[in-house]
């Protein structure tokens, strides 16, 4: 979906949405696919590069803001899809920090459980759809998923610590009631995602030693490329740091940090102790970011 | 430099144009700033005039006018 498609939807133009998000198009996923069918062909994928089997793993966890209906979520049914009848799988509706939430548990619970796959699947067309459609918000999102598998001794890069964060006094400025459009008070989610995403890299790079130059790439939630610029302004790093693929998939709200590190991943190797930082803000207002290096 | 002023010199900053509102008119509501720049404007805000804005402060609509700026620093100021 162009800006141009979804521009004549809602009564702009190509170029104004580009300039407010950074964004030229979106995928939109079938009518007929679900944030089910979008997870399972991420979990998958997964699974097949790390060259294990679903029966491998002790639990799952899936991240997702819009799925359709209040219970239960889409984590039983990816389970299910995946061939496994007792595997306890856990839903984190959280919306856009719900990959980063679910990594950081998974980090913490695998040791227990043994691997763990994080899911990020979202299919936001139909949300956007909804009437009356805001151009500010109708022209961000788009769909998709993302997965990363969370093993208790082996990976690319090894989880070094994690700084989450929750505040509810912004609960209402971010919201998806049932059946209704995204409700956003746009200028208070960038006012507060502008401090609070530096702020917390920086306090989770300090507590470890670290320095944000030092960082080889930072793999935040694809909100909105303005926004990610400011984070790399306020870190003082250059904003090419910054892994971003919004403009070809816009805002996957969950899926977007996981469908970035996914993409980055592909065409980049971290050297041993090299460092990599994970952050993402979102409804709640719920934040944080992850460090983790090279593995040996 | 008095603090209105001051205020205005930021507005023109972080918008890079030679905008001259009103003290009561709106600069983010009317779109004559986008919201992107109410995050430059409060960091400027802070390094100008010295104070430390936290997060708690930050409605945007404290922020919507030259007015409204000048009563919060008014109010936040030692």
């Amino acid at each position: 979906m162009s800006n141009e498609e979804i521009g004549a939807r809602v009564g702009c133009d190509a170029e104004w949405i580009r300039n407010v998000s950074g964004i030229d198009e979106r995928r939109f996923a079938r009518e007929d696919e679900s944030v089910v069918d979008l997870a399972l062909r991420a979990a998958e994928d997964c699974l097949q590069r790390a060259k294990m089997k679903a029966s491998d793993l002790g639990m799952i966890v899936v991240s997702s803001g819009s799925w359709d209906r209040q219970f239960p979520g889409p984590a039983a049914s990816v389970a299910s899809k995946l061939g496994l009848a007792a595997t306890p799988s856990l839903d984190v509706p959280m919306a856009s920090a719900g990959t980063l939430f679910g990594i950081s548990l998974a980090s913490r619970l695998c040791e227990g459980l043994g691997p763990i796959l994080v899911i990020g699947a979202e299919k936001m067309s139909k949300i956007v759809n909804r009437e009356p459609m805001e151009r500010g918000v109708a022209i961000l999102f788009g769909d998709g998923a993302g997965a990363c598998l969370v093993h208790p001794t082996e990976g690319f890069a090894k989880v070094v610590d994690c700084g989450l964060y929750t505040d509810g006094a912004y609960s209402d400025d971010l919201k998806l009631p049932f059946e209704s459009p995204i409700e956003m008070n746009g200028r208070s989610v960038i006012l507060q995602a502008s401090r609070k995403i530096p702020r917390a890299i920086a306090q989770l790079l300090e507590q470890q030693g670290r320095k944000a130059a030092d960082v080889a790439v930072f793999l935040m939630h694809q909100a909105n490329q303005n926004l990610i610029a400011r984070v790399a302004q306020a870190l003082e790093v250059a904003e090419d740091k910054f892994y971003s693929n919004i403009r070809n998939f816009g805002n996957t709200s969950s899926a977007s940090m996981l469908i970035a590190a996914a993409e980055w991943s592909h065409t980049h190797k971290l050297a041993p102790g090299e460092a990599l930082c994970f952050a993402a803000f979102g409804a709640g207002f719920h934040w944080g970011a992850l460090l983790a290096e090279g593995s040996d | 430099m008095d603090r209105r002023a001051k205020i205005l010199e930021i507005v023109q900053k972080v918008s890079g144009k030679p905008l001259s509102p009103a003290p009561d008119e709106s600069l983010f509501d009317s779109g004559l700033l986008d919201s992107f720049a109410l995050p430059d404007m409060v960091g400027e805000l802070e390094k100008s005039f010295g104070v430390k804005i936290p997060d708690a402060d930050l409605a945007p609509r404290k922020f919507d006018s030259i007015e409204r700026i000048e009563r919060y620093l008014e109010e936040h100021s030692h």
